[in-house]
Protein backbone atom coordinates (compact mmCIF):
# COMPACT_ATOMS: atom_id res chain seq x y z
CA UNK A 1 0.00 0.00 0.00
CA UNK A 2 2.75 2.43 0.69
CA UNK A 3 4.80 1.59 -2.45
CA UNK A 4 1.75 2.04 -4.35
CA UNK A 5 0.98 5.70 -2.43
CA UNK A 6 4.90 6.41 -2.93
CA UNK A 7 4.14 5.69 -6.92
CA UNK A 8 1.52 7.90 -7.17
CA UNK A 9 2.87 10.15 -5.88
CA UNK A 10 6.36 10.04 -8.08
CA UNK A 11 3.59 10.18 -10.79
CA UNK A 12 1.89 13.44 -9.36
CA UNK A 13 5.12 15.09 -8.90
CA UNK A 14 6.47 14.12 -12.60
CA UNK A 15 3.11 15.61 -14.08
CA UNK A 16 3.39 18.55 -11.98
CA UNK A 17 7.10 19.21 -13.20
CA UNK A 18 6.04 19.73 -16.41
CA UNK A 19 4.23 22.85 -15.50
CA UNK A 20 6.92 24.08 -13.87
CA UNK A 21 9.80 23.07 -16.40
CA UNK A 22 7.30 23.86 -19.76
CA UNK A 23 5.44 26.68 -18.20
CA UNK A 24 4.59 27.70 -21.85
CA UNK A 25 2.90 24.63 -22.44
CA UNK A 26 0.41 25.37 -19.62
CA UNK A 27 -0.10 28.94 -19.78
CA UNK A 28 -2.80 28.68 -22.63
CA UNK A 29 -4.75 26.09 -20.24
CA UNK A 30 -4.44 28.16 -17.42
CA UNK A 31 -5.94 32.06 -19.29
CA UNK A 32 -8.47 30.04 -21.57
CA UNK A 33 -10.96 29.53 -18.91
CA UNK A 34 -10.62 33.35 -17.95
CA UNK A 35 -10.50 35.09 -21.20
CA UNK A 36 -13.88 32.96 -21.68
CA UNK A 37 -15.17 34.13 -18.44
CA UNK A 38 -14.41 37.58 -19.34
CA UNK A 39 -15.27 37.35 -22.78
CA UNK A 40 -18.27 35.93 -22.43
CA UNK A 41 -19.79 38.09 -19.45
CA UNK A 42 -18.92 41.09 -22.20
CA UNK A 43 -20.79 39.91 -24.99
CA UNK A 44 -23.65 38.05 -23.19
CA UNK A 45 -23.89 40.30 -20.34
CA UNK A 46 -27.04 41.59 -21.14
CA UNK A 47 -28.93 38.43 -20.98
CA UNK A 48 -29.14 38.50 -17.11
CA UNK A 49 -31.63 41.57 -17.82
CA UNK A 50 -34.00 38.58 -19.08
CA UNK A 51 -37.50 37.55 -16.86
CA UNK A 52 -36.49 33.98 -14.83
CA UNK A 53 -32.54 34.61 -14.52
CA UNK A 54 -31.82 33.58 -11.45
CA UNK A 55 -28.17 35.59 -10.78
CA UNK A 56 -27.86 39.35 -9.97
CA UNK A 57 -25.66 40.04 -12.82
CA UNK A 58 -24.19 37.57 -15.87
CA UNK A 59 -20.45 37.64 -14.83
CA UNK A 60 -21.67 35.76 -11.68
CA UNK A 61 -23.71 32.96 -12.89
CA UNK A 62 -20.81 32.25 -15.64
CA UNK A 63 -17.72 31.86 -13.03
CA UNK A 64 -18.17 28.75 -12.04
CA UNK A 65 -18.60 27.53 -15.90
CA UNK A 66 -15.27 29.06 -16.17
CA UNK A 67 -14.20 26.88 -13.16
CA UNK A 68 -15.50 23.62 -14.66
CA UNK A 69 -13.79 24.32 -17.95
CA UNK A 70 -10.51 24.80 -16.48
CA UNK A 71 -11.31 21.37 -15.06
CA UNK A 72 -12.36 19.61 -18.24
CA UNK A 73 -9.34 20.95 -20.53
CA UNK A 74 -7.15 19.06 -17.77
CA UNK A 75 -8.69 16.17 -17.77
CA UNK A 76 -8.46 16.47 -21.68
CA UNK A 77 -4.82 17.60 -21.62
CA UNK A 78 -3.74 14.55 -18.99
CA UNK A 79 -5.51 12.16 -21.66
CA UNK A 80 -3.11 14.07 -24.72
CA UNK A 81 -0.14 13.99 -22.85
CA UNK A 82 -0.73 10.07 -21.69
CA UNK A 83 -0.73 9.68 -25.98
CA UNK A 84 2.29 11.76 -26.22
CA UNK A 85 3.60 9.51 -23.75
CA UNK A 86 2.57 6.09 -25.33
CA UNK A 87 3.31 7.57 -29.03
CA UNK A 88 7.03 8.37 -27.60
CA UNK A 89 7.46 4.60 -25.86
CA UNK A 90 7.99 6.18 -22.48
CA UNK A 91 4.79 4.63 -21.28
CA UNK A 92 5.88 0.94 -22.32
CA UNK A 93 8.42 1.24 -20.06
CA UNK A 94 6.49 2.61 -17.40
CA UNK A 95 4.37 -0.82 -18.02
CA UNK A 96 7.36 -2.60 -17.48
CA UNK A 97 7.98 -1.23 -13.59
CA UNK A 98 6.84 -3.34 -11.01
CA UNK A 99 3.93 -1.66 -9.98
CA UNK A 100 0.24 -2.59 -10.17
CA UNK A 101 -1.56 -0.98 -13.46
CA UNK A 102 -4.27 0.58 -11.23
CA UNK A 103 -1.69 2.23 -9.49
CA UNK A 104 0.00 4.01 -12.63
CA UNK A 105 -3.34 4.85 -13.45
CA UNK A 106 -4.54 7.06 -10.13
CA UNK A 107 -1.11 8.86 -10.54
CA UNK A 108 -1.90 9.51 -13.75
CA UNK A 109 -5.30 10.42 -12.73
CA UNK A 110 -4.92 12.31 -9.60
CA UNK A 111 -2.19 14.90 -11.05
CA UNK A 112 -5.22 16.04 -13.15
CA UNK A 113 -7.03 16.28 -10.22
CA UNK A 114 -4.37 18.51 -8.69
CA UNK A 115 -3.46 20.30 -11.95
CA UNK A 116 -7.42 21.32 -12.66
CA UNK A 117 -7.10 23.52 -9.43
CA UNK A 118 -4.81 26.09 -10.93
CA UNK A 119 -6.81 27.58 -13.67
CA UNK A 120 -9.66 27.70 -11.22
CA UNK A 121 -7.37 29.46 -8.77
CA UNK A 122 -6.34 32.07 -11.61
CA UNK A 123 -9.64 32.68 -12.63
CA UNK A 124 -11.34 32.49 -9.10
CA UNK A 125 -8.96 35.62 -8.27
CA UNK A 126 -9.45 37.62 -11.39
CA UNK A 127 -13.33 36.89 -10.77
CA UNK A 128 -12.74 37.96 -6.69
CA UNK A 129 -10.62 41.25 -7.91
CA UNK A 130 -13.68 42.11 -10.58
CA UNK A 131 -16.01 42.27 -7.75
CA UNK A 132 -18.07 38.61 -7.84
CA UNK A 133 -18.95 37.54 -4.14
CA UNK A 134 -17.46 35.15 -2.41
CA UNK A 135 -18.93 31.89 -2.38
CA UNK A 136 -18.61 31.28 1.30
CA UNK A 137 -15.78 28.28 3.10
CA UNK A 138 -18.78 26.44 2.33
CA UNK A 139 -19.06 27.19 -0.94
CA UNK A 140 -15.26 27.75 -1.69
CA UNK A 141 -14.42 24.01 -0.38
CA UNK A 142 -17.24 22.51 -2.34
CA UNK A 143 -15.93 23.93 -5.46
CA UNK A 144 -12.71 22.69 -4.84
CA UNK A 145 -13.92 19.05 -4.11
CA UNK A 146 -16.01 19.51 -7.60
CA UNK A 147 -13.68 20.65 -9.42
CA UNK A 148 -10.92 18.34 -8.54
CA UNK A 149 -13.36 15.50 -9.32
CA UNK A 150 -14.77 16.53 -12.64
CA UNK A 151 -11.02 16.54 -13.84
CA UNK A 152 -10.47 12.99 -12.57
CA UNK A 153 -13.48 12.08 -14.10
CA UNK A 154 -12.58 13.41 -17.54
CA UNK A 155 -9.09 12.72 -16.75
CA UNK A 156 -10.21 9.35 -16.78
CA UNK A 157 -12.46 9.45 -20.09
CA UNK A 158 -9.44 11.26 -21.89
CA UNK A 159 -7.02 8.23 -20.93
CA UNK A 160 -9.79 5.92 -22.12
CA UNK A 161 -9.70 7.38 -25.39
CA UNK A 162 -5.55 7.56 -25.45
CA UNK A 163 -4.99 3.75 -24.57
CA UNK A 164 -7.68 2.85 -27.50
CA UNK A 165 -6.67 5.42 -30.24
CA UNK A 166 -2.53 5.60 -29.23
CA UNK A 167 -2.15 8.94 -30.64
CA UNK A 168 -2.52 12.46 -30.03
CA UNK A 169 -4.67 12.96 -33.37
CA UNK A 170 -7.24 11.52 -30.87
CA UNK A 171 -6.85 15.11 -29.06
CA UNK A 172 -10.07 17.03 -30.51
CA UNK A 173 -12.04 13.94 -29.59
CA UNK A 174 -11.14 14.04 -26.12
CA UNK A 175 -11.43 18.45 -26.15
CA UNK A 176 -14.73 18.25 -27.78
CA UNK A 177 -16.43 15.41 -24.94
CA UNK A 178 -15.24 17.72 -22.25
CA UNK A 179 -15.88 21.21 -24.23
CA UNK A 180 -19.69 19.58 -24.93
CA UNK A 181 -19.99 17.92 -21.14
CA UNK A 182 -19.84 21.66 -19.55
CA UNK A 183 -21.50 23.74 -21.97
CA UNK A 184 -24.64 21.27 -23.10
CA UNK A 185 -25.60 22.38 -19.34
CA UNK A 186 -27.12 25.10 -18.05
CA UNK A 187 -24.27 27.11 -18.21
CA UNK A 188 -25.97 30.31 -20.34
CA UNK A 189 -29.42 30.45 -18.32
CA UNK A 190 -31.26 28.80 -16.32
CA UNK A 191 -33.15 25.63 -17.56
CA UNK A 192 -36.17 27.35 -18.07
CA UNK A 193 -34.51 29.85 -20.24
CA UNK A 194 -32.88 27.28 -22.21
CA UNK A 195 -34.35 26.08 -25.83
CA UNK A 196 -36.37 22.75 -25.65
CA UNK A 197 -33.56 20.47 -27.04
CA UNK A 198 -30.77 22.29 -24.75
CA UNK A 199 -33.22 21.61 -21.42
CA UNK A 200 -33.94 18.18 -22.61
CA UNK A 201 -29.80 16.91 -22.89
CA UNK A 202 -29.10 19.76 -19.78
CA UNK A 203 -31.60 17.56 -17.80
CA UNK A 204 -30.14 14.09 -18.37
CA UNK A 205 -26.49 15.75 -18.14
CA UNK A 206 -25.00 14.83 -15.08
CA UNK A 207 -22.35 17.92 -15.18
CA UNK A 208 -25.46 20.22 -14.45
CA UNK A 209 -25.81 19.19 -11.39
CA UNK A 210 -22.29 19.23 -11.20
CA UNK A 211 -22.20 23.10 -11.92
CA UNK A 212 -25.43 24.18 -10.25
CA UNK A 213 -23.40 22.54 -7.39
CA UNK A 214 -20.51 24.64 -8.08
CA UNK A 215 -22.67 27.93 -8.62
CA UNK A 216 -24.82 27.42 -5.63
CA UNK A 217 -22.22 29.33 -3.27
CA UNK A 218 -21.67 32.16 -5.91
CA UNK A 219 -25.44 33.41 -6.30
CA UNK A 220 -27.09 32.20 -3.19
CA UNK A 221 -26.19 30.19 0.08
CA UNK A 222 -25.05 26.38 -0.25
CA UNK A 223 -27.96 24.09 0.55
CA UNK A 224 -27.77 20.24 1.41
CA UNK A 225 -30.37 20.10 -1.48
CA UNK A 226 -28.19 21.31 -4.23
CA UNK A 227 -24.88 19.55 -2.80
CA UNK A 228 -25.76 15.75 -3.03
CA UNK A 229 -26.70 15.70 -6.43
CA UNK A 230 -23.73 17.16 -7.14
CA UNK A 231 -21.54 15.01 -5.69
CA UNK A 232 -23.83 11.93 -6.32
CA UNK A 233 -23.43 13.05 -10.32
CA UNK A 234 -19.34 13.11 -9.69
CA UNK A 235 -19.25 10.01 -7.61
CA UNK A 236 -20.51 8.33 -10.87
CA UNK A 237 -18.77 9.72 -13.20
CA UNK A 238 -15.67 8.51 -11.45
CA UNK A 239 -16.94 4.97 -11.12
CA UNK A 240 -17.75 4.87 -14.77
CA UNK A 241 -14.85 5.94 -16.21
CA UNK A 242 -12.86 4.53 -13.72
CA UNK A 243 -14.08 1.31 -14.62
CA UNK A 244 -13.75 2.30 -18.27
CA UNK A 245 -10.27 3.37 -17.95
CA UNK A 246 -9.64 0.68 -16.05
CA UNK A 247 -10.18 -2.17 -18.51
CA UNK A 248 -8.40 -0.59 -21.21
CA UNK A 249 -5.13 -0.47 -19.27
CA UNK A 250 -5.47 -3.60 -18.58
CA UNK A 251 -5.99 -4.68 -22.11
CA UNK A 252 -3.01 -2.52 -23.27
CA UNK A 253 -0.45 -4.23 -24.81
CA UNK A 254 -1.86 -7.66 -24.21
CA UNK B 1 3.60 33.47 -61.11
CA UNK B 2 0.40 32.22 -62.01
CA UNK B 3 0.71 28.86 -62.77
CA UNK B 4 3.59 28.41 -59.13
CA UNK B 5 0.68 29.37 -57.16
CA UNK B 6 -1.80 27.68 -58.52
CA UNK B 7 0.08 24.62 -58.21
CA UNK B 8 0.99 25.28 -54.45
CA UNK B 9 -2.67 26.11 -53.51
CA UNK B 10 -3.54 22.90 -54.99
CA UNK B 11 -0.65 20.92 -53.21
CA UNK B 12 -1.71 22.92 -49.70
CA UNK B 13 -5.40 21.98 -50.36
CA UNK B 14 -5.02 18.30 -51.17
CA UNK B 15 -2.42 17.91 -47.83
CA UNK B 16 -5.27 19.54 -45.97
CA UNK B 17 -7.70 17.40 -47.64
CA UNK B 18 -5.96 14.43 -47.05
CA UNK B 19 -6.01 15.05 -43.05
CA UNK B 20 -9.55 15.58 -42.50
CA UNK B 21 -8.23 15.50 -38.61
CA UNK B 22 -6.77 18.55 -38.93
CA UNK B 23 -9.62 20.32 -41.36
CA UNK B 24 -12.63 19.05 -38.74
CA UNK B 25 -12.02 21.19 -36.15
CA UNK B 26 -12.67 23.92 -37.86
CA UNK B 27 -16.02 23.60 -38.33
CA UNK B 28 -16.71 21.18 -35.45
CA UNK B 29 -15.37 23.76 -32.41
CA UNK B 30 -17.71 26.95 -34.06
CA UNK B 31 -20.59 24.36 -34.59
CA UNK B 32 -20.32 23.82 -30.67
CA UNK B 33 -20.59 26.96 -29.83
CA UNK B 34 -23.37 27.77 -32.08
CA UNK B 35 -25.71 25.27 -30.97
CA UNK B 36 -24.42 26.36 -27.43
CA UNK B 37 -25.24 30.01 -27.59
CA UNK B 38 -28.40 29.24 -29.89
CA UNK B 39 -29.67 26.72 -26.78
CA UNK B 40 -28.75 28.85 -23.92
CA UNK B 41 -29.43 32.52 -25.20
CA UNK B 42 -32.50 32.14 -27.59
CA UNK B 43 -34.36 34.63 -25.31
CA UNK B 44 -31.78 37.79 -25.60
CA UNK B 45 -33.64 38.28 -29.56
CA UNK B 46 -36.43 39.70 -26.58
CA UNK B 47 -34.09 41.89 -25.32
CA UNK B 48 -34.63 45.63 -25.72
CA UNK B 49 -32.64 47.12 -28.70
CA UNK B 50 -31.98 43.68 -29.95
CA UNK B 51 -32.20 44.38 -34.00
CA UNK B 52 -35.37 42.54 -35.64
CA UNK B 53 -34.54 38.76 -35.87
CA UNK B 54 -36.27 35.32 -36.79
CA UNK B 55 -34.42 34.02 -34.48
CA UNK B 56 -31.21 33.89 -32.27
CA UNK B 57 -29.56 31.53 -35.22
CA UNK B 58 -30.26 33.72 -38.02
CA UNK B 59 -27.65 36.13 -35.75
CA UNK B 60 -25.48 33.66 -35.07
CA UNK B 61 -24.52 32.05 -38.01
CA UNK B 62 -22.62 34.97 -39.02
CA UNK B 63 -20.26 34.77 -35.46
CA UNK B 64 -19.94 30.75 -36.20
CA UNK B 65 -18.41 31.63 -39.91
CA UNK B 66 -16.38 34.23 -38.47
CA UNK B 67 -15.02 31.79 -36.02
CA UNK B 68 -13.97 29.17 -38.16
CA UNK B 69 -12.47 31.63 -40.69
CA UNK B 70 -10.32 32.34 -37.78
CA UNK B 71 -9.55 28.89 -36.96
CA UNK B 72 -8.35 28.34 -40.31
CA UNK B 73 -6.09 31.59 -40.25
CA UNK B 74 -4.23 29.43 -37.40
CA UNK B 75 -4.72 26.04 -39.43
CA UNK B 76 -2.71 28.07 -42.20
CA UNK B 77 0.03 29.19 -39.88
CA UNK B 78 0.64 25.46 -38.64
CA UNK B 79 0.55 24.07 -41.77
CA UNK B 80 3.39 26.78 -42.75
CA UNK B 81 5.27 25.91 -39.35
CA UNK B 82 5.61 22.20 -40.16
CA UNK B 83 6.64 22.85 -43.28
CA UNK B 84 9.61 25.34 -41.78
CA UNK B 85 10.65 22.59 -39.23
CA UNK B 86 10.40 19.68 -41.96
CA UNK B 87 12.80 21.87 -43.92
CA UNK B 88 10.38 21.62 -46.99
CA UNK B 89 10.08 25.20 -46.78
CA UNK B 90 13.74 25.53 -47.43
CA UNK B 91 13.80 23.44 -50.80
CA UNK B 92 10.50 25.75 -51.75
CA UNK B 93 12.55 28.85 -51.20
CA UNK B 94 15.50 26.87 -53.25
CA UNK B 95 12.94 26.49 -56.65
CA UNK B 96 12.63 28.64 -59.46
CA UNK B 97 9.62 29.70 -58.82
CA UNK B 98 8.35 33.32 -57.56
CA UNK B 99 8.92 33.87 -53.74
CA UNK B 100 5.76 35.64 -53.51
CA UNK B 101 3.87 32.64 -55.12
CA UNK B 102 4.73 30.95 -51.68
CA UNK B 103 2.13 32.96 -49.89
CA UNK B 104 -0.23 33.38 -52.55
CA UNK B 105 -0.50 29.46 -53.36
CA UNK B 106 -1.01 28.89 -49.65
CA UNK B 107 -3.34 32.12 -49.13
CA UNK B 108 -5.45 30.98 -52.61
CA UNK B 109 -5.88 27.64 -50.44
CA UNK B 110 -6.73 29.18 -47.35
CA UNK B 111 -9.64 31.31 -49.54
CA UNK B 112 -10.49 27.64 -51.37
CA UNK B 113 -10.82 26.19 -47.39
CA UNK B 114 -13.20 29.25 -46.09
CA UNK B 115 -15.31 28.77 -49.13
CA UNK B 116 -15.58 25.11 -48.02
CA UNK B 117 -16.39 26.27 -44.09
CA UNK B 118 -18.94 28.99 -45.81
CA UNK B 119 -21.05 26.73 -47.41
CA UNK B 120 -21.17 24.22 -44.53
CA UNK B 121 -22.38 27.19 -41.74
CA UNK B 122 -24.72 28.03 -44.64
CA UNK B 123 -26.76 24.83 -45.41
CA UNK B 124 -26.29 23.92 -41.62
CA UNK B 125 -28.10 27.24 -41.03
CA UNK B 126 -31.04 26.57 -43.70
CA UNK B 127 -31.48 22.62 -42.14
CA UNK B 128 -31.87 23.86 -38.49
CA UNK B 129 -34.25 26.69 -39.81
CA UNK B 130 -32.48 29.40 -40.57
CA UNK B 131 -33.31 31.75 -43.52
CA UNK B 132 -30.92 34.10 -45.71
CA UNK B 133 -33.20 36.95 -46.01
CA UNK B 134 -30.96 38.41 -48.72
CA UNK B 135 -31.76 35.52 -51.38
CA UNK B 136 -28.99 34.38 -53.73
CA UNK B 137 -27.75 38.00 -53.86
CA UNK B 138 -26.99 37.77 -50.23
CA UNK B 139 -25.24 34.00 -50.40
CA UNK B 140 -22.76 35.55 -52.68
CA UNK B 141 -21.71 38.82 -50.65
CA UNK B 142 -21.30 36.32 -47.23
CA UNK B 143 -19.04 34.17 -49.96
CA UNK B 144 -17.19 37.00 -50.84
CA UNK B 145 -16.61 39.27 -48.00
CA UNK B 146 -16.19 35.39 -46.03
CA UNK B 147 -13.16 34.48 -48.51
CA UNK B 148 -11.69 37.45 -48.36
CA UNK B 149 -11.82 37.29 -44.60
CA UNK B 150 -10.40 33.40 -45.20
CA UNK B 151 -7.92 34.97 -47.06
CA UNK B 152 -6.53 37.44 -44.49
CA UNK B 153 -7.02 35.82 -41.82
CA UNK B 154 -4.54 32.96 -43.59
CA UNK B 155 -2.32 35.96 -44.07
CA UNK B 156 -1.88 36.47 -40.20
CA UNK B 157 -1.18 32.79 -39.60
CA UNK B 158 1.62 32.91 -42.51
CA UNK B 159 3.05 35.70 -41.10
CA UNK B 160 2.69 34.56 -37.36
CA UNK B 161 4.50 31.22 -38.56
CA UNK B 162 7.36 33.13 -40.99
CA UNK B 163 7.92 35.16 -37.63
CA UNK B 164 8.44 32.04 -35.13
CA UNK B 165 9.17 29.59 -37.34
CA UNK B 166 7.58 26.55 -34.91
CA UNK B 167 4.05 25.15 -34.97
CA UNK B 168 3.80 24.90 -31.26
CA UNK B 169 4.08 29.31 -31.04
CA UNK B 170 1.39 29.51 -33.79
CA UNK B 171 -0.81 27.16 -31.92
CA UNK B 172 -0.60 29.29 -28.93
CA UNK B 173 -2.47 31.86 -30.54
CA UNK B 174 -5.37 29.50 -30.48
CA UNK B 175 -7.03 31.45 -27.17
CA UNK B 176 -6.50 34.89 -28.99
CA UNK B 177 -8.92 33.91 -31.32
CA UNK B 178 -11.04 34.43 -28.84
CA UNK B 179 -10.24 37.02 -27.40
CA UNK B 180 -10.98 39.09 -30.85
CA UNK B 181 -14.27 37.85 -31.05
CA UNK B 182 -14.80 38.31 -27.53
CA UNK B 183 -14.04 42.16 -28.38
CA UNK B 184 -16.19 42.47 -31.88
CA UNK B 185 -19.91 42.64 -32.66
CA UNK B 186 -19.50 38.74 -33.53
CA UNK B 187 -21.76 37.27 -30.84
CA UNK B 188 -23.99 40.46 -29.91
CA UNK B 189 -25.34 43.27 -31.14
CA UNK B 190 -22.77 46.09 -30.87
CA UNK B 191 -25.53 48.09 -28.66
CA UNK B 192 -25.71 45.14 -26.40
CA UNK B 193 -22.31 44.52 -24.90
CA UNK B 194 -21.02 45.20 -21.57
CA UNK B 195 -18.34 48.36 -21.47
CA UNK B 196 -15.30 48.33 -22.07
CA UNK B 197 -16.22 45.51 -24.83
CA UNK B 198 -18.87 47.82 -26.73
CA UNK B 199 -16.31 50.79 -27.12
CA UNK B 200 -12.77 48.11 -28.53
CA UNK B 201 -15.26 46.39 -30.60
CA UNK B 202 -16.11 50.10 -32.63
CA UNK B 203 -12.67 49.86 -33.27
CA UNK B 204 -12.21 46.16 -34.17
CA UNK B 205 -12.33 45.30 -37.86
CA UNK B 206 -13.86 41.69 -37.12
CA UNK B 207 -16.81 43.52 -36.07
CA UNK B 208 -17.52 45.08 -39.49
CA UNK B 209 -16.70 41.62 -41.36
CA UNK B 210 -19.14 40.13 -38.80
CA UNK B 211 -22.14 42.83 -39.64
CA UNK B 212 -21.01 42.42 -43.15
CA UNK B 213 -21.28 38.56 -42.92
CA UNK B 214 -24.69 38.61 -40.57
CA UNK B 215 -26.80 41.90 -42.87
CA UNK B 216 -27.32 39.68 -45.76
CA UNK B 217 -28.90 36.57 -43.56
CA UNK B 218 -30.80 38.62 -40.89
CA UNK B 219 -32.02 41.09 -43.74
CA UNK B 220 -32.07 42.36 -47.35
CA UNK B 221 -29.05 43.54 -48.62
CA UNK B 222 -27.94 47.21 -47.42
CA UNK B 223 -25.67 48.88 -48.26
CA UNK B 224 -23.54 50.24 -46.00
CA UNK B 225 -22.43 46.83 -43.69
CA UNK B 226 -22.19 45.45 -47.16
CA UNK B 227 -19.48 47.96 -48.36
CA UNK B 228 -18.02 47.84 -44.67
CA UNK B 229 -18.05 44.37 -44.24
CA UNK B 230 -15.69 44.00 -47.93
CA UNK B 231 -13.59 47.04 -46.97
CA UNK B 232 -12.98 45.42 -43.69
CA UNK B 233 -11.89 41.93 -45.04
CA UNK B 234 -10.46 43.07 -47.86
CA UNK B 235 -8.42 45.60 -45.71
CA UNK B 236 -7.40 42.63 -43.47
CA UNK B 237 -6.25 40.79 -46.78
CA UNK B 238 -4.66 42.88 -47.98
CA UNK B 239 -2.02 44.57 -45.14
CA UNK B 240 -1.69 40.97 -44.08
CA UNK B 241 -0.41 39.79 -47.16
CA UNK B 242 1.45 42.20 -47.70
CA UNK B 243 3.03 41.64 -43.94
CA UNK B 244 3.50 38.06 -45.07
CA UNK B 245 5.37 38.30 -48.52
CA UNK B 246 7.58 41.27 -46.42
CA UNK B 247 8.39 38.82 -43.63
CA UNK B 248 9.37 35.80 -46.24
CA UNK B 249 11.63 38.23 -48.26
CA UNK B 250 13.03 39.18 -44.79
CA UNK B 251 13.41 35.28 -43.87
CA UNK B 252 15.40 34.09 -46.89
CA UNK B 253 17.47 37.36 -46.83
CA UNK B 254 18.58 36.56 -43.13
CA UNK B 255 18.93 33.02 -44.32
Amino acid sequence: MRTSLRTIGALVRRALNEIVRVPGAAIPGVLAPTIFMLGLSSVFGAADELRGFTADDFRTYIVPVGLLQGAGFTGAATGVNLARDIEGGWFDRLLLCPAPRLTLLLGIVGSAALRGLLPATFLFLVAMALGVPFPGVDGLILAILLIAGLASAMAFFSVSVALRFRTQQAAPLMQIASFSAILFTTAYAPKELLTDWLRAIATINPVTHVLEGVRQGFVADVTWGETWPALLAIAGMLALFGAVATRGLRRFGT
Amino acid sequence: MIRASVALARRALLNALRRPQFLAPLVIFPTFFLAVNVGGLSRTTDLPGFPQVDGFLDFQLGAAIVQSLLLGGVSAGIAVALEIEGGFFDRLAASPIPRISIVAGRLLAAGAIALGQIIYFLILGLIFGASIKGGVLGVLIVMVIGVLAGIGFGAVGVLLALKARNASTVQGIFPLVFVVLFISSAFFPRNLLSSPADVIADYNPLSYVADGLRDPIISTVSAAPVLEGIAAAGGIALVFSGLAVLALRGRLGNA
